[in-house]
């Protein structure tokens, strides 16, 4: 390739840029409040509600993530044709378009459901090892001092295990921008899926190799941002 | 003088073992109670039955008058907060506020539960610092105090809500020994301003000097209470003088 067709394909691919981050943004600001609801009903007291929520994450966690969009994805169509669907189910999945302009934006909610639910299982069970980790004395010294229960949470509980799952944390967000690249299975067009169609019209690797630059200059600065962020918070133990 | 603690009958077992058999006593206000006892004996049992953080099977316990119990079992949380906002408890591992300065740890509670003013906490937190020659570390954070700082700041945290009454959990216990004078030292001072206090505590020297009266535990009754000068004097019952007698080899 020259160095013009280079630039044009570097131009062409950073349009693409912007879906792989969407993706990638939405799914942390949904899976991250979703993992800590998780975690907390993971460690309810009412039996049925912990051991429904701990399959949820076994299911989540034992299956591959590529498989999870492909069923959520094609769950619509499916259920819709099924003859066994309730009549009341079938009217309500009716109203979902899957073509045209439609189809995108419902293409893109599936995804991104099945990046949440599969994320949102791994946070879950980082947030609950962090709140686990806090001793049960910051618990009674809070009570002590006549904190509520959702004081004591948010107050003396969350801070601490927000320092404590940085670094877990910071791990599955590294992976999911990598992890992105699945939705191209859909047909969702982000930076793999002109990575590859460019690749034919080349027939060159120079795409899929830029392609790995922008995975690698996201995961690069992610880290630099994580290890600033655990500096800021090293100023206590 | 007034009661500021009474206790009876009070019982309380984890499963099948029974931890504190009939428990009774008082205390009068400005009094400084001493428990001692050996391991096991359920000292800390009955200072977490005291303030809430365990629930005992039956008996009474008022603290200033009021009651937690009926006949019917603990009253609703409304009142049982109430009644536990008039005690403190200093624990023997501080269970400061890791991620909190001195000062905020002291403040925190004034201004989120008792909703003071901010400067005016903050202006009664430094006074407690001051009290605790910690002055110069409001702005520090736990992990970089001392042991022996720490636990000062802990007893700051606790006489920031203005409690009635002040229990201690073996406030020295996790100190090195040259540590463990500053906060006996602190107690001191408290006593002498009359603060009404029960202390949980293996430093024989100081329940002697310190207490107004001294409870003996073991297996999970009260052996003998009484003066200092009865139980550790000649008059004390073979018992406690075989349990002091290990302390002053
Ligand atoms: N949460 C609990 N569950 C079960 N058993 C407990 C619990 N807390 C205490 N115990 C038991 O109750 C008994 C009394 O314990 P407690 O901590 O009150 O003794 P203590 O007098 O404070 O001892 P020490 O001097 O070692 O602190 C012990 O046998 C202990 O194992
Ligand atoms: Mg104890």
């Amino acid at each position: 390739m020259t160095g013009e067709e280079t630039l044009h394909l570097f131009l062409l691919m950073l349009q693409y840029l912007l879906p792989t981050l969407k993706l990638f943004g939405f799914t942390l600001l949904y899976a991250i409040p979703l993992g800590m609801v998780v975690a907390l009903l993971k460690m309810c007291r009412i039996k049925p509600v912990s051991w429904l929520t701990r399959l949820y994450i076994l299911i989540m966690r034992g299956t591959p993530l590529l498989l999870q969009i492909i069923v959520v994805y094609y769950s619509v169509p499916t259920l819709r044709s099924n003859a066994h669907c309730p009549e009341f189910l079938r009217n309500l999945l009716n109203h979902v378009e899957l073509k045209g302009d439609a189809g995108d934006v419902y293409m893109f909610r599936m995804i991104l459901l099945a990046f949440v639910l599969n994320y949102a299982a791994y946070f879950a069970e980082i947030f609950r090892g962090g709140i686990e980790a806090i001793p049960k004395g910051q618990y009674e010294a809070a009570g002590m001092l006549g904190f509520s229960r959702i004081q004591t949470f948010f107050r003396i509980i969350l801070p601490q295990v927000v320092k404590r799952v940085i670094p877990a944390s910071s791990n599955e967000i590294i992976t999911l921008v990598k992890d992105t690249s699945l939705a191209y299975a859909m047909g969702y067009m982000e930076i793999m899926y002109i990575a590859k169609k460019q690749m034919t019209t080349y027939s060159s690797l120079t795409p899929l190799f830029m392609a790995g630059v922008f995975y690698f200059v996201m995961a690069t600065l992610l880290t630099l941002l994580f290890s600033f962020v655990e500096k800021k918070l090293s100023y206590y133990k | 003088m007034a009661k500021m603690l009474e206790v009876q009958n009070l019982q309380k077992s984890f499963g099948d073992l029974p931890v504190l058999r009939d428990i009774s006593f008082e205390v009068g206000q400005g009094e400084v109670i001493a428990v001692i006892g050996p391991s096991g004996s359920g000292k800390s049992t009955l200072l977490r039955c005291l303030t809430q953080l365990e629930h005992a099977d039956g008996g009474s316990i008022a603290v200033c008058g009021d009651e937690m119990l009926t006949e019917k079992g603990y009253k609703d949380a409304k009142v049982l907060r109430t009644i536990r906002l008039k005690t403190g408890l200093v624990f023997q591992n501080f269970n400061l506020f890791p991620h909190m300065t001195v000062l905020r740890n002291i403040t925190e509670a004034p201004v989120c539960v008792l909703k003071q003013d901010k400067a005016a906490a903050e202006q009664k937190a430094m006074e407690l610092l001051r009290k605790m020659g910690l002055e110069a570390k409001a702005k520090s954070y736990p992990c970089e105090l001392s042991g022996g700082q720490q636990q000062r700041v802990s007893i700051a945290r606790a006489l920031a809500l203005s409690p009635e009454i002040l229990f201690f959990d073996e406030p020295t216990s996790a100190l090195d020994p040259e540590l463990t004078g500053e906060i006996l030292k602190v107690i001191k001072e408290l006593a002498a301003e009359g603060m009404t206090m029960v202390i949980v505590t293996h430093e024989m020297s100081f329940a002697r000097d310190v207490a107004d009266r001294v409870i003996f535990m073991e297996g999970g009754v009260i052996v003998e209470q009484g003066e200092p000068s009865q139980l550790f004097g000649e008059s004390a019952s073979d018992r406690v003088k075989q349990f002091l007698a290990r302390f002053s080899e």
